[in-house]
Order: C-alpha cells, then sequence, then structure tokens
C-alpha cells in the first residue's frame, strides 16, 4: 500500500483534489487485493472442492463471474473516457464489439474440419454462402497472436481515426455522444450483412477450442476467469497510473475546462485522443476475453442499447472513481441476472427506472455517496479533509456543467 | 400476360392464338346475326328469372350451359359473346372461378360462395344479391376447364374493351398489349371505332402499331409503326423494339431490313431516355417521401433541443405514442375507419404532447443543465414507455388500416407512378412545418420560446417564465412527435421499436441542419432523406445509411454547428 503511495502519489501536488488524495491510492490498493482474493478463492472453490461441499462454487457461476469481470472492464473504459474527461462515448460497445470478433475469428478458424460441413479451412457460415476460399481479412487469423494484434490493432486505429476527427473539429457533449452512437449503429448495420463475411446475423459461435485447450473443460474456465481478473487488475493499475501522471491532469483539466486549458497552450485534442484511444483498447481487450466465455458474438453486440447500458453501470457506480465503474458493472449485471431469471418483462422497466433514478437522485453514484460517508467520518474525527472535500465539490460541479 | 398464364399451365401460346382464332372465326360468322338479334329484342318477350331483363334467346343458352357438355360448353360461350354485352361480366366471372351452379330442376344459373360468416351462400348470377330460401344443396356446379377458363378469360377480356368503365377498358387494353395477334388486332380495330377516350385510343392504336411492324412487309409502313412506338413506355412496346435490333445465337440480326432496325434504335434511344428521366423523378419522390418522414420525425427534436438544449432519447416513443394512439382511435371507431386518421392527428398531438409535459415537470426540469444527465434519463423514461407499450399492446406489430382516400395511386404513366399516402405525407409534412414555423414567428409563445433560447437569463429577468416556457416547448416538441406517429402509421407497422429505428436519423437530421434552426431541420431532412434514396440502388440500403453517417461525421468536420448555425450572441 505504502509503496503504491510512492509510486503514484509522488507526482502531484497536494492540493491537486480528489484524484490523488491518498484515498484514491487506497482503493486502488483495496481493489486489486479484493479482486486478486476473490479470484483465487472462487477458482480453488471450483477445482479442489467437491460439488457437494457448500462452498463449492459451480463452473457456471464462475463464467458468470468471468462475464461480470469483462463488464466491469469495459465499464472502467467509458469511464475513463467520461469520468475522467467528460466525454459521453454512447459507442463503446463497439470496441468491445470488435475486440470480440477479432477474438471470434480466431476461434472460428480454430475449429477446423469439425464444423457441420467439415471444411478445414472455410468456417461453417462461409460454406453455407457458396464462398470459394477465404476472404483477405481472415487470412492468418489462425494464428494467436496475430488475431489478438489484429482485435487491439482495429478498434484502436477506429477510436483514433473517430477521436482524431471529432475532437479536432471541437465536436463536444451531447453532440459528440450523438456521433458515437450513430458509429456503432453504422457497424451494427454492416455486420449484419452477409456478405461482410462475419456470419451475418448469426455471428461467430460454435466455437470448440482457445490455443489447444478445450473450452468446455472446467479448468480452461477457471483459466479465463483468472485471466479476465489478471487483466482487469492490470488495466486498473495503469488507468489509475495514467489518471495521477501529468497527463492524467491535463485531461481533467480539460474535463474541468476544456477552453482554459486549451488557452494554457496544451493541444487539447491530442490529450483527448490518447485517451480515447486507450480506453477503446481497454474495451476491446474485455471484448475479446468475454467472446470465449460466453461462446458466441453476434452484431447485436453493436446496438446502441449496449453502450448506453454501460454508462448507466458507471453512473450508478460513480463516474470519475475507476472503482466506481467496477461496483457499478457487477451490481447491475447481478441484478440483471437475477430480474431476468425471475421477471424477464421487469427489466427493461428496472432498468429504465434505474437510468432516471440515478441520474436525479444519485448524480455521483455509490462511489460519490461512499466518499460523502468517508469525508464525514473524517471530518467528524478532525484529521483536516477539508481542503480535499472543497476541491472535490469544484471539481463534481465542473463535470456536470 | 394473358399468355404467360396459360403458358403457366402447359398451354403454349401457339395453341392459344389458335384457340382465339377460332373464337373470333365464329364470332365473326355470328356476328351479323347478333346485329339482327338487337333489333328484335323488344319483340321477344324478355324472362323475369334472372332480375336483369334477358332475351330468350340469352335464357336459352344458359339452360343449355347448364347442361351442356364441355365442348359444348365452349360454343355457347362464343354464342354467349355474340348475343350479350356487358351485362355476362359477372356470369363469366364466376364461371371462371367455379362459382357458377345451377338449379338440377330448372336450370336456373345461380353464383355460390361463402359470405363474410364465411358460410356458402346463394346470389342471383348478375345482380349478385342474396337468393333468400334458395340453398346450396339442390344445386350442381357448372364445370370448367383449363380450355374453357382461357376462352373465359379472352370474353371477359373482350367485355371489358368494349363495354367497360374507362379504367376497365383502360386496364383491358394494357394486358392485352402483351399479346398482340392478328385476332387482337380485330377486336382492338372494334374497339377503336367506339372508343370516345384519347388516351385508350391511343393505347388501341399502339396495338395496331405493334401488329404493324410485327406482321407488315412493307419498310416505310414499319418504320412508321415504330415512329408512333417511339413515344411509348409500356413494357411490351420496349420488348418488341428490343427484339428487333436483337442479334441471334450466330451474331447475325433478328430483323434483316436495316431501315427497321436504324428506327427501332433511334426509338428505343428516345424510349430509354424517357424511362432514365423517369426513373430519376421516381427517385426524387421516394426521396423526398423519406425526407417528409425525417422532417416530421426530426422537428419536434430540433424545437427541444434547440430551446433547451436538452437531447429527447425518448423522442422516438413519442413517435412510436403517437402511432399507438392511432390504432387505439381505429379500436374506437371501427365504423369511421375512412376518418380515423383526421381524429388521430389532435388525439396523438394531445397524447404525446402531455407525456411530454409530464416528464418535462417530473425528470428534465430537475436535470437542468447537465445535458449528458438529461440524455441518460432520457433513455431510462424511453426504455420505460417502450415496456410499457410491450405490455399492454403486445410485442407484435399492430396493423393500422389506411382509408381509402389514401390508398391508390396516380398513375403518370406506366414507368412512374405517385402513391397518394406518400404524396400526403410529404404535404402533411409540410404543413406541420408552416404551422410550426407560423407559431415560433407570430404568437407570443413563440416569442417567448425564441427569447428563451437565446439568453435564457435575460428573458427571465425580464419577466418570462422560463419553465413554463420550457414545459410548452417540450410539449409542443413531443405533441409534433405524436403527430409524426400518425403519419408514420400509414407508412409501417406499428410496433414497440417504431420510434427507436427513426431516432438515429432523426438526430442526424438536427445535427445536419444547425441545432436550433427550424429552417435547417427541413433542408436536412430532406437533402438526407433524397441522398438516401439515390444511393440506394448503386449501393443497397444498408451501405447507404452507412455512407451517409460517415458523410455527415466528416462533415461535422466542416461545419461543426450544422448547415445553417445560430448566429450573433445565441452562438455561444
Amino acid at each position: 500500500m505504502i509503496s503504491l503511495k510512492g509510486l503514484f502519489g509522488e507526482k502531484s501536488a497536494p492540493t491537486a483534489g480528489s484524484l490523488t488524495s491518498g484515498f484514491t491510492s487506497r482503493t486502488t490498493a483495496i481493489v486489486v487485493v479484493v479482486l486478486f482474493a476473490t479470484t483465487i478463492l472462487a477458482s480453488a472453490a471450483n477445482l479442489w472442492l467437491s460439488p457437494d461441499s457448500p462452498l463449492y462454487v459451480s463452473t457456471y457461476t464462475i463464467t458468470l463471474l468471468g462475464k461480470y469481470l469483462c463488464y466491469a472492464l469495459l465499464a472502467l473504459a467509458v469511464d475513463i473516457v467520461w469520468g475522467y474527461c467528460g466525454v459521453l462515448s454512447l459507442g463503446h460497445a463497439a470496441f468491445f464489439a470488435l475486440g470480440g470478433y477479432g477474438m471470434g475469428m480466431y476461434l472460428m478458424r480454430q475449429i477446423g474440419d469439425r464444423g457441420v460441413y467439415g471444411n478445414p479451412e472455410l468456417p461453417d457460415f462461409m460454406v453455407f454462402l457458396n464462398w470459394e476460399s477465404l476472404p483477405w481479412y481472415w487470412l492468418g487469423m489462425d494464428q494467436f497472436w496475430f488475431a489478438m494484434l489484429i482485435a487491439l490493432a482495429v478498434p484502436g486505429l477506429l477510436a483514433f481515426v473517430f477521436g482524431w476527427l471529432a475532437f479536432r473539429s471541437r465536436v463536444t457533449g451531447v453532440y459528440l455522444s450523438i456521433m458515437t452512437q450513430a458509429l456503432t449503429y453504422a457497424l451494427m448495420l454492416a455486420f449484419f450483412r452477409n456478405e461482410m463475411g462475419f456470419g451475418g446475423n448469426n455471428g461467430l459461435t460454435d466455437f470448440k477450442d482457445i490455443l489447444g485447450f478445450s473450452l468446455q473443460s472446467d479448468n480452461v474456465r477457471v483459466a479465463l476467469f483468472a485471466i479476465t481478473a489478471l487483466m482487469l487488475m492490470l488495466a486498473y493499475v495503469l488507468s489509475h497510473f495514467i489518471m495521477c501522471s501529468r497527463f492524467g491532469r491535463v485531461i481533467v483539466s480539460i474535463r474541468d475546462g476544456e477552453a482554459r486549458a486549451r488557452f494554457m497552450g496544451y493541444r487539447t485534442e491530442r490529450f483527448k485522443v490518447w485517451l480515447f484511444v486507450y480506453s477503446a483498447l481497454l474495451a476491446a481487450v474485455a471484448g475479446a476475453l468475454y467472446v470465449p466465455q460466453v461462446g458466441i458474438i453476434n452484431p447485436g453486440e453493436f446496438s446502441p442499447i449496449n453502450s448506453i447500458e454501460v454508462v448507466v453501470w458507471v453512473a450508478l457506480g460513480g463516474r470519475g472513481t475507476l472503482y466506481g465503474a467496477i461496483i457499478g458493472a457487477i451490481l447491475v449485471n447481478y441484478a440483471k441476472t437475477r430480474f431476468t431469471a425471475i421477471m424477464p418483462d421487469g427489466w427493461l422497466f428496472a432498468l429504465g427506472a434505474l437510468f432516471v433514478l440515478v441520474t436525479v437522485f444519485l448524480p455521483k453514484g455509490i462511489a460519490g455517496f461512499i466518499e460523502q460517508r468517508v469525508e464525514a467520518m473524517r471530518g467528524d474525527s478532525g484529521s483536516g479533509g477539508d481542503g480535499g472535500s472543497s476541491h472535490k465539490q469544484q471539481n463534481a460541479e465542473g463535470a456536470s456543467a | 400476360m394473358f399468355a404467360n398464364v396459360l403458358s403457366s399451365w402447359g398451354i403454349s401460346v401457339k395453341q392459344t392464338r389458335q384457340l382465339i382464332g377460332w373464337v373470333f372465326s365464329l364470332s365473326l360468322l355470328l356476328g351479323s346475326s347478333w346485329l339482327y338479334a338487337q333489333q328484335s329484342i323488344d319483340k321477344i318477350e324478355s324472362t323475369d328469372n334472372y332480375a336483369v331483363a334477358i332475351s330468350a334467346d340469352v335464357d336459352q343458352l344458359f339452360k343449355d350451359l347448364a347442361a351442356a357438355n364441355l365442348r359444348e360448353k365452349s360454343n355457347i360461350i362464343t354464342s354467349l359473346d355474340q348475343q350479350s354485352g356487358r351485362e355476362m361480366l359477372p356470369v363469366y366471372q364466376a364461371m371462371l372461378n367455379g362459382e357458377l351452379y345451377y338449379d338440377k330442376e330448372s336450370l336456373q344459373l345461380y353464383q355460390v360462395k361463402d359470405n363474410d360468416q364465411g358460410k356458402e351462400s346463394v346470389y342471383s348470377v348478375f345482380s349478385g344479391e342474396l337468393v333468400e330460401g334458395q340453398t346450396a344443396k339442390g344445386l350442381k356446379k357448372v364445370r370448367v376447364n383449363n380450355k374453357l377458363r382461357k376462352q373465359l378469360r379472352g370474353s371477359i377480356a373482350r367485355i371489358q374493351l368494349l363495354f367497360g368503365e374507362r379504367a376497365e377498358r383502360q386496364a383491358a387494353a394494357q394486358t392485352m398489349l402483351d399479346n398482340i395477334s392478328p385476332e387482337t388486332l380485330a377486336l382492338f380495330q372494334d374497339a377503336a371505332e367506339n372508343e370516345s377516350d384519347q388516351e385508350i385510343r391511343d393505347l388501341l392504336a399502339v396495338g395496331m402499331a405493334m401488329n404493324t411492324v410485327a406482321t407488315a412487309s412493307a419498310t416505310e409502313e414499319r418504320v412508321a409503326a415504330i415512329g408512333v412506338l417511339s413515344t411509348r413506355l409500356e413494357t411490351p412496346v420496349r420488348n418488341q423494339l428490343m427484339n428487333l435490333v436483337d442479334k441471334d445465337s450466330s451474331g447475325e440480326f433478328v430483323e434483316q431490313d436495316a431501315a427497321v432496325r436504324a428506327a427501332a434504335e433511334s426509338a428505343l434511344k428516345e424510349i430509354d431516355g424517357k424511362i432514365r428521366f423517369y426513373g430519376f423523378m421516381e427517385k426524387l419522390f421516394f426521396g423526398l417521401s423519406l425526407g417528409s418522414v425525417f422532417l416530421l420525425a426530426a422537428i419536434g427534436l430540433a424545437i427541444t433541443f434547440g430551446v433547451m438544449g436538452v437531447i429527447n432519447m425518448a423522442h422516438g416513443e413519442m413517435i412510436m405514442l403517437g402511432a399507438y394512439t392511432t390504432y387505439v382511435v381505429q379500436l374506437l371507431m371501427p365504423n369511421h375507419l375512412e376518418w380515423t386518421i383526421l381524429v388521430a392527428i389532435p388525439a396523438a398531438f394531445l397524447v404525446s404532447g402531455s407525456v411530454g409535459v409530464i416528464i418535462e415537470r417530473t425528470v428534465i426540469r430537475f436535470l437542468h443543465g447537465r445535458p449528458l444527465e438529461t440524455l441518460l434519463a432520457t433513455f431510462g423514461i424511453s426504455l420505460i414507455l417502450q415496456q410499457l407499450v410491450r405490455t399492454i399492446f403486445s410485442p407484435l406489430n399492430r396493423q393500422v388500416s389506411t382509408p381509402d382516400w389514401l390508398s391508390g395511386s396516380i398513375e403518370l404513366n406506366p414507368v412512374f407512378s405517385l402513391t397518394y399516402n406518400r404524396l400526403s405525407i410529404l404535404i402533411f409534412s409540410l404543413v406541420v412545418f408552416a404551422i410550426l414555423m407560423l407559431v415560433m414567428k407570430k404568437t407570443s409563445l413563440g416569442l417567448n420560446v425564441r427569447a428563451v433560447s437565446q439568453n435564457r437569463n435575460m428573458a427571465k429577468a425580464m419577466g418570462i417564465k422560463t419553465e413554463r416556457v420550457d414545459s410548452m416547448t417540450f410539449g409542443l416538441g413531443s405533441g409534433i412527435a405524436g403527430v409524426a406517429g400518425v403519419a408514420l402509421s400509414q407508412l409501417t407497422n406499428v410496433g414497440p421499436n417504431l420510434g427507436q429505428s427513426y431516432i438515429i436519423d432523426s438526430f442526424m437530421v438536427v445535427v445536419f441542419g444547425g441545432v436550433g434552426n427550424l429552417l435547417g431541420t427541413l433542408v436536412g431532412s430532406f437533402s438526407l432523406g433524397v441522398a438516401n434514396k439515390f444511393l440506394e440502388p448503386v449501393t443497397g440500403a444498408v451501405l447507404a445509411n452507412i455512407i451517409i453517417l460517415v458523410f455527415i461525421i466528416l462533415f461535422i468536420q466542416k461545419r461543426p454547428k450544422g448547415l445553417f448555425p445560430q448566429k450573433g450572441r445565441a452562438a455561444e
């Protein structure tokens, strides 16, 4: 904990607001430790306990947890651009899905001649469409390293081009949100087409194995879950590091007053573009980890509502705090799993109400609520947290303006 | 078409021609006696079996028809063709559909078909009225075979061409163009003599010219006929000309006469030019039609966004509510389906408008000055509204019927027609736009709205109740969305996702046109609509959509505030 503080805390000036207060560094450590412990315990409970034991964690639960962690990583990506830079992206599911398609293509090639049509080269849907050979963009996707490179490079490049075009011409606020939504909508339409060569409506599915290990085996599922947790931890620490760096401070200043930051000589669009690309890469990693765990990727993942759902996870958890995004993603998705099992029709009502209630009554989310509590406790014990809290207030106001 | 139908039954064109030729030679033979019969009709006492005055001859023929075998029937029909006119049409049609029955005792003919409740009932064969007290039990069907059906179709076309209403005559002539033969030619010549309508006479002349081109031997005659054809846009004309300039498999021209070929080529060029022009006009019309839908959907959004800076993600659901209001109004007044639309327009305005006001009062008011949060909250509302409609009306699509005065189309020529519903929605959208412009420019509400949109604080200082203006504006924008829903219910199915499919396009229109500028919305929606329809045939519908989205993203680079940005102090 102390070492973490030393790593990230030194560069920041003491009056810089909530981001670099000891509280955040400590939460980073807490998050990492909690994630680590959960992963180890859940994996161990699955692998070494007998199914009769009350503490046994079923493989289904492990996969579910893995899925939640992928969502958490996606929420983290959205939080980084929205919470820290004020860029509300309603199209992050596009990067998520593109990453997922990259992984999906690799898994598709791994099926080999075990498909329904038994063609060693072509995936089933291409045989079905009477295609003669692999399209050029499928070449090389049977190599894991290359597929992963593409799964990251394509969303990253898209984010770079889109961000560069949008931020350069100072498209901000609601305009930008609508444009990102249009982006994911356009991609959804495109991927629904059979001619695109990504399986059209059905997407990519029926995967068999990854790197030679069967996707059905418990060990592989636990490993995927553990890797997801590891990636989330890495992303969290890296994001914390970035947000505490000089770069991160410029980002926050852009959020609170872009014109001022620009007048001070910062090329704000460059900062925003690189942050956007970073965030898109995180989303792509989440997507790539998501696909082998759920076993399917289809164009529905691009649908605008998915992206907006991510935003509400972040809003509920509390934007501008990295751990808030994770809490929000896990809470909402857990609720969704439970709710759709009990009352399928009610879920959209609940989700809609959540949107309205969170924005009206809980603008800073659960994390904001917790921080308020902690501040209040500190205020009671008189340990001089006043300066920090007034800064935080300013920040929050700036973010909401 | 005639020939196509027959050949689909395995009867060749040649056989058809033989048959028709046979029918006509018989009819020519009997033609003179028909004239004679016409004169003597007064003398022959008419029977009242059929509630229509028919001659005893015809009555006798009917009796024969009931009892005859298939070959005799064919002769009887030929005789009937000679002896009567238009009144025979329902008999032929009933016979063609296998609905003609006869009483075994009296040999009286009846039509038997299912009534509205799906129960078999007996109708008078001429008037189509229900015959009380007569059951289908004692009746026997007048049997027909394919050969007879073919003959009946010919007879029906002949009756329609000679005695039909104007539209019937036109349709019959157009159908017969598909299969011009010496026999149809005789009929055409017959019809042309009695035809008073210029348009149909032209059509008949086309048929005759087609025959001339096909059969005449003199070059001048054929070239002249091609000259007549070169002004026409009918498909059979074009097909015939194409055949004239075609080469056969050995590379030789099918048509030996070079002069005829040259004439056909220039005629084709002329026709193709015209078809291209009308194709262009059609695309333009579809584009404008799509634009009018965009306009209706986006205009309410432009108001709320322009004035309050609020993006209402539930705007699409306001459209959906309007469409469902139309559906409910239709359920409430099933006996006046013609006028439901007129009732639905104000009803939808009120329903969507009041829902809009409620949303503004209960949610949006508290999120003032936080546009991104408003976006999220209204998105939540849209989810709730969608699910609500799904729960109440089921997730399935609902059908809203189109009144008669909105269905059908104006057919300007064979390749270009305007459908009434699209045309009226185009006009309707412009009317709504004009009314809204008037409201914004000429009423005190409009003045207040403009004042608040330009400088909220100053307006407040001048005593304008900005909160009230906000509610009214939101209500107005939502109400117009509801009206858009009424219009859309005439074009597409009414379902819970109706609004969603238009919301992104509407946003694009608003962003493209420039926020807070109604004129920009007008130009934006029509140009996007037209661009979409012109791209569609080249790239396919989905790719056209994508190209337009990419174009707008690039356009925003050049003009971040849209086509018509707000000027002066209103712009930050």
